[in-house]
């Protein structure tokens, strides 16, 4: 069966509490998950209180402020600090995020008046973990090479540029943007129960971009890739994907989107 | 179906050669089509078969025989139990290929919806047929 509890030594267990810097006025509480490979350790639950008068305002920030001035081993992805390389996708107050476009009073119980409630953190979700807020995304990135995202053409490449009419350019809009950070894939229990057959929103997503690129000659042959009841109709239109991309994307939509291509296609 | 490869996660494999796996079977569109054709047949059917359902209440069985000897009262029902047992059997499908991953128990588990649903079917087509046909024998 799909596993629904944590393997033991998965379990997670009361870590650190560090204490609140001396003169410290305003504070919040951040929760965050730490695991270690090397020390043969059940992951923990690390206790900070970050000094909010000293820290800028997004959860990113306080990442940084707690690994610079509390605690150099917390393990963490980040570089562009503003959400378009996707490094630093957490599961911030139950919903995966990008920590650099996150504020700390935006987060959920913060947001709703909370300010006293600590800001809880983990890795993306059922993912395997290499280090604290580290994931694994080998076979996320492996399914976005499977649907071969780039232009696939027959037709010899002409002179200048593959035209494209403004209104065919407007059909990626809404698909190019994606950033790849797998807020989306890792929301999805559907991906959860079976990532390894599951394609995922974000690679589907990613596919669609390339299903509805008008100058690509391959459409078909990348339905034919995509036409298994697991790569694809895995989907059961649980809406995680688009209710937690920080980019305002819908994968879902784009998912229905090739469903109702395959259709098209039989009648 | 289940994956019939060895133990993938103890083999070496390069991420690209997991997720290619046995390759994209080339079905699923019908499925999911068809799920959605008997999702909007159901509505209908399901709503005539509460109808005739709450008509026999409380009345004596010759009059329910009666009611079920019409034949469009018959032909409503039979097209229900097809209908319905075919999207039991889809929706079914796709919960044990979600959660069911051990192979043998997957391999059984889908034998079993299919013949629950097929026996289920024709029982049921049996009894309207017995019933509604009665007068004629």
């Amino acid at each position: 069966m799909a596993q629904f509890t944590l393997p033991k030594n998965s379990q997670l267990r009361e870590g650190k509490s560090w204490p609140a810097p001396a003169g410290a006025k305003t504070l919040t509480e951040f929760r965050v998950y730490r695991w270690n490979p090397d020390d043969g350790a059940n992951p923990r639950i690390d206790t900070y209180q970050v000094d909010r008068d000293d820290c800028g305002p997004m959860v990113l920030d306080a990442l940084l402020w707690i690994k610079n001035k509390v605690d150099s081993t917390l393990v963490f992805r980040r570089s562009c600090r503003e959400g378009i390389c996707g490094s630093c996708a957490m599961n911030i107050e139950g919903q995966n995020s990008l920590a650099c476009t996150m504020g700390i009073d935006a987060c959920k119980e913060h947001a709703a008046g909370k300010k006293s409630a600590a800001v809880r953190i983990y890795p993306l979700p059922h993912m395997p973990v290499l280090k604290d807020l580290v994931p694994d995304l080998t076979n996320f990135f492996a399914q976005h090479a499977a649907i071969e995202p780039w232009l696939q053409t027959e037709t010899p490449a002409p002179e200048a540029e593959w035209k494209q009419t403004p209104e065919d350019r407007a059909r990626l809009d809404g698909l190019y943007e994606c950033i790849l950070c797998a807020c989306c894939t890792t929301s999805c229990p559907s991906y959860w129960w079976n990532g390894d057959r599951f394609l995922g929103p974000a690679a589907l997503l990613q596919a669609y971009r390339w299903l509805i690129d008008s100058r690509d000659e391959n459409t078909g042959e990348r339905l034919d890739g995509l036409h298994d009841p697991f790569r694809l109709y895995r989907c059961h239109t649980i809406m995680n994907c688009a209710n937690t991309c920080p980019k305002n994307l819908n994968p879902a939509k784009a998912i229905a989107e090739i469903k109702k291509m395959m259709i098209a296609r039989e009648v | 179906m289940a994956d019939n490869r060895q133990n993938t996660n103890l083999s070496i494999r390069t991420p690209r050669a997991r997720v290619r796996g046995l390759g994209p079977s080339g079905h699923g569109a019908s499925h999911w089509w068809l799920q959605r054709l008997t999702a909007a047949s159901n509505a209908p059917l399901m709503l005539a078969f509460v109808v005739i359902v709450a008509l026999m209440v409380g009345r004596p069985y010759p009059e329910a025989v009666a009611l079920m000897g019409h034949p469009i009262v018959a032909l409503i029902l039979i097209l229900a139990v097809i209908s319905v047992t075919l999207h039991m059997r889809l929706g079914m499908q796709v919960i044990i290929e979600d959660y069911v991953h051990d192979k043998a128990l997957r391999i059984a588990a889908l034998f079993a919806n299919n013949f629950y649903a097929v026996v289920v079917a024709v029982a049921c087509l049996y009894a309207i047929l017995r019933v509604g046909l009665a007068r004629l024998a």
